[in-house]
């Protein structure tokens, strides 16, 4: 990281516990702007609910998120804003099966930020046409395939102008043939500068995507470190034994 | 004889007895109408109320739908008619009586259907309006109601049908609707027409089913118009 990259996402000290389980302990992450971070870890790691803590979909008992100076507080009225400014898609498709595509995209910029209806109209028409699924506007969720419906997802986040995009294990329920034209979507969003938090289970897709990786195990961050290094040259031996586990030569 | 005077028919052209039979319906249906209104919009109210688990209320809810669903609406309706008008001193008109009754009966059962409805919407939907940005009341507003009614027109129109149907008991306590009306046509006839009562019984059947077919065709279109 260079010195002067700008700092947009900052956790620090941040604890978590379900019913005083722990869930996340001591989590110290600093997201510049730009930078794609990758968090895999087994599964029931926390990672998942450390994206949700992101936005604050989970309340946390200690420790401090901001985004960009801002608190992200669960319990504050500013949360709505601060969610405008951070988009997420989730693992199971949750777009709204009442409405078509584009009504789909088109609800919350219209209705939160109150922006013109034509206008944000034409602006999700050229974002389907990015994604090679204009002609499917007017079909309602059911219509579409689960990766179809995920890259509709990701375009829904996209129109809000998040300066922040969440990505959590967004391929983990597709159909293996479906994987591909959803990852090729986020790798693009990548070579465009976007900033994101992705946690993923795909280990190639995340060193082609990722500028800095991240290993969570048992609500701790682990190892951090460049693509090369994480995946190459892994320090610790929970690491070690973690990518073993996605190798099937040996 | 003819066979429409063997059946009875004949009754329904004499003097005005098929208008007063409409009027009957008239006022079966403005009856439930007027609870079915009250029920919907309480009773989806209440359902929603419910939703946010607050455990006094859902107590009490509990307790209401019980005594609703227990009770036959027959004691319900002498309870509010006659015990009122005793035990409090209330002189309530039969037809408020009636009002009253089957907009307690709806609205427990409109709000149970709204509760279990909006519960069983996936929470992924509440958390990606939330991460869009979404306010709690657009929210209900836009994502979760509109699934919500698609869910339980099929239930509440059963229910809406249900109530037309059960203002038949409400001559019981003295209100002239079309099933008292039809009685009283029989009961005029009785010396002429002997065989009246299957004309008239059948007729009110055919009334009640004019007016609740074309809401149970609504569900249908609804339903598929909807479909999700």
């Amino acid at each position: 990281m260079s010195d002067n990259a700008k700092e947009i996402l900052k956790i620090e000290h941040l604890f978590k516990d379900y019913d005083n389980t722990p869930v996340l302990e001591d989590i110290d992450l600093t997201v510049n702007k730009g930078e794609v971070v990758v968090i895999v870890g087994p599964s029931g790691c926390g990672k998942s609910t450390f994206l949700r803590c992101l936005n604050g979909l989970e309340s946390i008992r200690e420790g401090r998120i901001t985004l960009d100076g801002e608190p992200v507080d669960p319990n504050n009225r500013s949360i709505y804003k601060i969610r405008e400014r951070i988009g997420m898609v989730f693992q199971s498709y949750d777009l709204f099966p009442h409405k078509t595509i584009l009504q789909n995209i088109t609800l919350s910029p219209v209705k939160v930020q109150k922006r013109d209806k034509k206008e944000t109209e034409k602006e999700a028409l050229e974002l389907l046409e990015r994604i090679g699924l204009s002609s499917h506007k007017d079909k309602y969720p059911r219509q579409l395939s689960g990766g179809q419906k995920q890259r509709v997802a990701i375009v829904r986040a996209l129109i809000m102008h998040p300066e922040v995009l969440l990505l959590d294990e967004i391929t983990a329920s597709l159909d293996p043939e479906m994987v591909r034209e959803v990852l090729d979507v986020v790798l693009s969003l990548a070579r465009e500068g976007r900033t994101m938090v992705i946690v993923t289970h795909e280990m190639g897709f995340a060193r082609a995507v990722a500028d800095r990786m991240i290993f969570m195990d048992g609500g701790h961050i682990v190892e951090e470190g460049s693509p090369d290094e994480f995946f190459d040259r892994p320090k610790s031996e929970r690491l070690r034994s973690f990518l073993k586990t996605f190798d099937y030569e040996g | 004889m003819r066979l429409t005077e063997f059946f009875g028919f004949d009754v329904l052209l004499k003097g005005s007895n098929m208008l007063r039979l409409l009027e009957g319906l008239m006022v079966a249906l403005k009856i439930s109408l007027i609870s079915v209104a009250i029920s919907l919009i309480l009773g989806t109210v209440l359902g929603i109320i419910v939703t946010f688990k607050k455990p006094a209320i859902n107590a009490i809810f509990r307790v209401y739908l019980e005594i609703v669903r227990i009770m036959p609406q027959m004691v319900l309706l002498f309870i509010v008619y006659f015990g009122a008008a005793r035990a409090m001193g209330l002189n309530l008109t039969p037809e408020l009586s009636s009002v009253i009754v089957f907009s307690f009966w709806g609205i427990a059962e409109m709000a149970d259907l709204v509760r279990g409805a909006v519960t069983s919407i996936p929470r992924i939907q509440y958390e990606s309006s939330q991460a869009l940005g979404l306010r709690t009341y657009q929210t209900f507003l836009y994502v979760i109601l509109p699934q919500t009614v698609r869910r339980i027109i099929p239930m509440s129109i059963n229910l809406i049908t249900r109530m037309i149907k059960t203002t038949s008991l409400v001559m019981m306590i003295g209100i002239v609707e079309v099933l008292k009306v039809g009685q009283q046509i029989i009961e005029a006839n009785r010396k002429s027409s002997p065989n009246a009562a299957f004309g008239i019984f059948a007729t009110v059947f055919l009334l009640y089913f004019i007016a609740c077919y074309p809401i149970s065709r609504l569900s249908v279109y609804l339903e598929k118009r909807w479909s999700i």
